[in-house]
């Protein structure tokens, strides 16, 4: 088992109260922070520390936060993005329902260092709950003084505010978010400017992932150096993984990056084998949108070392034999998975959420959602699959945001890695039941 | 600042697009450009079809942009080289964004009143294919009255958001939007609101495509069979500057001036578009300058008997013989 620094006390009773977190040593990075350190020296701390985005992109935090636009009477903001959409994703909600005060305390810290007076969590609609949990953890913060005017005595005044979006996947890309929490229609903004110029409002605002911002809360307890000896190369420190699929045991796992992704999968520590014993199909890494890849190349790159879960190693061999840690959203499917309706799954869902702004994005996610209900159906013809690859090729980087990429990619990947299912079904008109997709559209209508 | 579009180095301020500067040299350069529109802020980058490579950032910074780029929303740098029309695999990647414009289009051309000016149409003629690969029911929607002098065809629409920016910017409030999300978005007034307003019928000269259109001049005439003029009148509104388009000697609709790139010069007030019908009312200045590859200027020509003299010769020295003339 390695080591846990977010969520290894997310059993202890009553961690989700004040009391008991400040028992276990919460916001001892905020007293840190503001009494002994600069908000300068904070950056320092996370630049050091090696801290990559955990929502998917995996930049480093140091380096976006010191991109930071800071004009002289201009606000700042920092906002939390806590739109966790991504299909197969559940890591911030467990998170933030077990250890609400873990991501106030880092927004703190955070936006100590950012020099930011504001801070906003930005929750997806579907987390009303969750919200409720951190209304809860916010209202004690204020009352203790962690929040509010001149913390601790310092000169340093912070407010923080939750907001609830209305269930929009595409809110989760920075850009939209601002949008959406300026109270507009959440549609992707056109880069440049980008958000650490002029971001909300048209100010300088940074947009962190909730782990991301959790993480700081460790990075400034142990110190940057210490932090970045966990992990391996240039994926340091450890990460939430959301595992779920056919396997023994789902859930939410921290894990040291750098583990291998077979002992991810077959460890009794952490997912304890494929269920009913059966064997790997494919593992989807991390979230809905990263490609898909085939037992062979999960399990070992295609230069045949063993695949970490780390952001280099899953990358290793680009697109073509490799995928992304992504968000960290790792969905394993046995041997009687059909890949064809797993990714009309994933399509649909894309055809679903697409903003309509740009034009690939918002007539391409339909068409191919159209063309794999054609293999569901039974009517696909071998040339559609050819047409779907050229569909996706098409879509992929034309786009304002990366949504159309995120369509594209899982489209591109199960076609180079399962070809032949897709010419099996159009040869042999199989019919994949999707009775209960037909009653879920129903809902949807 | 210096910039390179496919070979031909230009000059040009600082905050200048690439679209701009491309429009600078020449149309043999300048990309098509569906949702940008020069007077409008904040429009452009949503159509997609005016993408570029760039291959040369700036000459501080040489490494090329990896994913093609809008030109309508980059702002050039200092020694950036940019490819149009001499890189192929990007004429590819716009063969899919005009593919993915019409799938969901009606393609009723023979009965929409935009035919032979719409932006569509020369799109589809300039970068398209002959033939759609797609084979699914096109969305449909019923065409509604927004206002008592405009239609809405929702099939038609391409999302460009021109409407909604002119609503924006020229209007005095906007009451039209887009709602839905995805391919079920749809320009829609608010809760049956009618564009009530002085300036609102120039969404209809914005429109690249038939999917608003003038009712006044709803089906009374095909664009090519009217001859355009430049005329004005004594307005107190607006410049009172317009472009009538003349049926013999019935002025059958007004609209707004365009320039070379079809973007109109000065907006015009509705009372001007609509109320003045009569040959009387305007001060007719000459005729307006239609490009000659526009069907609107076919029979138009001033020297239509050279070009025939021209097309004849051409035949005659590839050895064509004139089908009347054949034994």
């Amino acid at each position: 088992m390695g080591k846990k620094l977010l969520i290894h006390n997310d059993k202890v009773p009553g961690i989700n109260t004040l009391e008991v977190y400040r028992i276990h040593g919460g916001y001892s990075s905020v007293e840190k922070a503001l009494k002994t350190m600069t908000p300068d020296q904070v950056t320092d701390e996370v630049k050091k520390s090696g801290l990559r985005g955990r929502g998917g992109a995996g930049f480093p935090t140091g380096l976006k936060w010191s991109f930071l636009a800071k004009p002289e009477g201009v606000e700042r903001y920092l906002v939390c993005n806590a739109d966790e959409s991504e299909p197969g994703t559940f890591k911030d909600r467990y998170l933030m329902e077990k250890i609400p005060h873990a991501l106030i305390e880092g927004m703190i810290t955070s936006s100590f260092a950012l020099g930011a007076k504001t801070s906003y969590i930005y929750i997806r609609g579907e987390y009303f709950y969750v919200a409720r949990i951190l209304e809860i953890a916010l209202a004690e913060a204020y009352a203790a003084g962690w929040l509010g005017k001149n913390i601790l005595g310092t000169n340093f005044s912070h407010d923080c505010f939750i907001q609830v979006g209305a269930g929009a996947y595409i809110c989760g890309e920075e850009t939209a978010l601002l949008e959406s929490l300026e109270g507009k229609r959440g549609n992707p903004r056109i880069k440049p400017p980008f958000p650490a110029v002029a971001g909300l409002w048209g100010c300088p605002t940074v947009v962190n992932n909730v782990e991301t911002i959790a993480a700081v809360c460790p990075i400034i307890n142990m110190g940057g150096e210490e932090y970045a000896k966990i992990g391996i190369g240039k994926s340091t420190g450890t990460k939430l993984i959301s595992a779920s699929g056919h396997i023994n045991k789902p859930g939410v796992y921290e894990i040291e990056l750098g583990l291998p992704v077979e002992e991810f999968i077959y460890s009794e520590h952490y997912c304890s084998g494929i269920r009913n014993g059966k064997k790997l199909k494919a593992v989807v890494a991390g979230g809905s949108s990263v490609p898909i890849l085939p037992t062979e190349l999960i399990l070992k790159t295609a230069k045949g070392e063993p695949r970490l879960m780390s952001y280099e190693s899953l990358s290793d061999g680009g697109f073509q034999t490799g995928t992304m840690l992504g968000s960290g959203g790792f969905i394993v499917m046995d041997e009687d998975t059909s890949i064809v309706k797993n990714l009309f799954t994933f399509t649909r869902f894309y055809h679903h959420e697409s903003c309509g702004q740009c034009s690939p994005c918002r007539e391409g996610t339909g068409w191919m959602e159209k063309i794999l209900q054609k293999f569901l159906n039974g009517t696909a013809i071998e040339s559609d699959v050819e047409l779907l690859w050229d569909i996706q090729s098409k879509i992929e980087g034309k786009t304002i945001c990366p949504l159309g990429e995120a369509a594209a990619w899982p489209v591109a990947a199960a076609i180079r890695h399962f070809k032949q299912e897709f010419l099996d079904i159009a040869k042999n008109k199989k019919f994949i039941d999707i009775s209960h997709y037909n009653r879920l559209n129903k809902i949807v209508a | 600042m210096k910039v390179t579009i496919d070979g031909i180095q230009i000059e040009v301020p600082k905050g200048t697009t690439i679209l701009q500067a491309a429009r600078m040299i020449g149309p043999e350069v300048a990309p098509p450009a569906m949702c940008y529109y020069s007077s409008l802020k904040t429009s452009g980058g949503y159509c997609r079809t005016c993408i570029v490579k760039v291959t040369q950032g700036s000459s501080a910074n040489p490494s090329p942009i990896p994913k093609p780029v809008a030109s309508c929303r980059t702002e050039v740098m200092d020694g950036m080289v940019v490819e149009n029309n001499i890189n192929a695999e990007l004429l590819e990647a716009r063969k899919g964004v005009v593919e993915f414009l019409l799938i969901n289009h009606p393609l009723d051309c023979p009965v929409c009143d935009q035919a032979g000016e719409c932006k569509l149409q020369d799109l589809g003629y300039g970068h398209g294919s002959a033939a759609t690969r797609f084979e699914f029911k096109r969305r449909e929607y019923e065409a509604i009255d927004i206002g008592d002098k405009i239609k809405l065809h929702m099939n038609r629409c391409i999302l460009c958001y021109r409407c909604v920016k002119v609503a924006e910017q020229i209007t005095d409030n906007r009451v039209h939007g887009v709602i839905s999300r995805g391919d079920s978005s749809e320009i829609s007034t608010y809760i049956e609101n009618i564009i009530d307003n002085d300036f609102s019928g120039n969404v209809i000269d914005v429109c690249p495509v038939g999917a608003l259109t003038d009712k006044t001049f709803r089906f009374k005439q095909r664009v090519w069979f009217t001859k355009p003029v430049d005329a004005h009148r004594n307005c107190d509104k607006c410049s009172g500057k317009t472009r009538v388009w003349l049926k013999g000697e019935e002025v059958v609709r007004v609209t707004a001036r365009k320039d070379q790139w079809d973007e109109v010069e000065e907006f015009i007030c509705n009372s001007c578009r609509y109320d003045y019908k009569k040959t009387s009312d305007w001060v007719i200045e000459g005729p307006s300058p239609i490009h000659r590859n526009s069907v609107i200027s076919q029979n138009h020509y001033q020297h239509l008997n050279e070009l025939k003299l021209q097309a004849l010769k051409q035949q005659n020295a590839l050895g064509f013989m004139p089908l009347d003339k054949k034994p």
